[in-house]
């Protein structure tokens, strides 16, 4: 199929493709009209049910806990389907080289990285009370440490962050998650049911498991993503060497 | 006007699949195929959202307070974890094929391949 008349077939059913959306959105309640009752709901008794002040978090640790087990088995799947493709069988393969001149640089990059890590634990364990929780803040945390790679080079980067620590991590985050769960029906409820003693709102002690699925999932986010960026910068070096 | 937000959608949505369709590079198809995904945070958050509602965060106000959606917020959330996941996948795929077959071009790659 030659180029233009791929382009000419796409433009065609791109139209039509165009039409049908358009149509179907304009079934949709109006913007800023939808009601739907779930989430009314949900903000209305998630707060005195659970004790916590962040009802996404809510959502995503305990109403729809399920949804977010097999989200969490997505992330690690596709990181272990990425380190398959990119390790070398051999481990004799180059380390990046240490590529950062300037102290002044190297100083000012560890202090942000350092300050990047406070952020990203705050966002993690405040995750049930304002903005954030274990996917939001383990991201920082892992952009915390690729700062720190920025900054001081490979060496700091791979020695803070050891692959046998970082598979540790991410197993323990992915199979903690799954081991909650199970606590919940040991405990005689339904499988990842909210256990444990709600707290008082407003409280880093509160909103019983979700606090502990939250520091699971923060686990294996930021040791998915660390895993990540180690893949891609040894696989850097191989090509530059 | 109120029907744009669904529209807007509409639109990242078919851009994304055009920067496919004509993508010269596999990482630009990823990223791409990333644009295309972005399309279905906006569907989602507007679909979500009630006229003058907050966050739904009752950290510094009272319970009871108009807020939006949440369960759209934290599928939103799912999606954002599944593109970056399948984003970071389909790099690691490119390298392999830069690897084996020495070029990023999807064409190229198509015409090697019969």
């Amino acid at each position: 199929m030659s180029r233009s008349f791929r382009i000419g077939l796409f433009g065609a059913s791109a139209a039509a493709l165009a039409a049908l959306m358009l149509w179907s959105v304009a079934g949709l309640p109006a913007f800023g009209q939808y009601h739907h009752e779930y989430g009314r709901i949900l903000n209305a008794s998630a707060p005195s049910e659970r004790h916590v002040t962040n009802v996404v978090a809510a959502v995503v640790f305990d109403y729809r806990g399920f949804d977010t087990l097999g989200e969490e088995f997505i992330l690690f799947a596709a990181v272990m389907g990425i380190a398959l493709l990119l390790r070398e069988v051999n481990e004799r393969r180059p380390q990046p080289r240490d590529d950062v001149g300037s102290d002044a640089l190297r100083l000012l990059g560890v202090g942000f990285a350092a300050g990047l890590l406070v952020l990203g634990l705050y966002v993690v364990a405040h995750g049930y009370l304002t903005p954030g929780g274990g996917f939001q803040g383990g991201v920082v945390v892992a952009s915390a440490f690729l700062l720190l790679y920025l900054a001081a080079g490979y060496r700091a980067f791979h020695a803070l962050t050891p692959r046998s620590g970082v598979d540790f991590a991410g197993s323990t985050g992915a199979g903690g998650y799954a081991v909650i769960g199970i606590v919940s029906m040991l405990l005689g409820a339904a499988f990842l049911h909210n256990f444990g003693p709600l707290g008082t709102p407003g409280t880093l002690a509160s909103g019983g498991s979700i606090a502990f699925l939250n520091v699971a999932s923060a686990l294996e986010v930021s040791a998915a993503f660390v895993l990540l960026y180690t893949e891609f910068l040894e696989e850097l070096a191989a090509v530059r060497s | 006007m109120s029907y744009l937000p669904y529209a807007l959608a509409v639109w990242i949505f078919l851009c994304g699949l055009y920067g496919v369709v004509t993508s010269r590079s596999l990482v630009h198809l990823v990223v791409c195929l990333a644009v295309a995904q972005s399309s279905t945070y906006v569907l989602l958050l507007s679909v979500g959202y009630v006229n003058g509602g907050g966050a739904p965060i009752f950290a510094d106000v009272p319970k009871g307070t108009r807020a939006v959606d949440p369960v759209v917020q934290a599928l939103t959330l799912t999606d954002v974890v599944v593109s970056v996941t399948v984003a970071g996948l389909l790099l690691a795929l490119t390298i392999q094929a830069k690897k084996k077959a020495r070029t990023t071009d999807p064409d190229e790659l198509a015409a090697m391949h019969g």
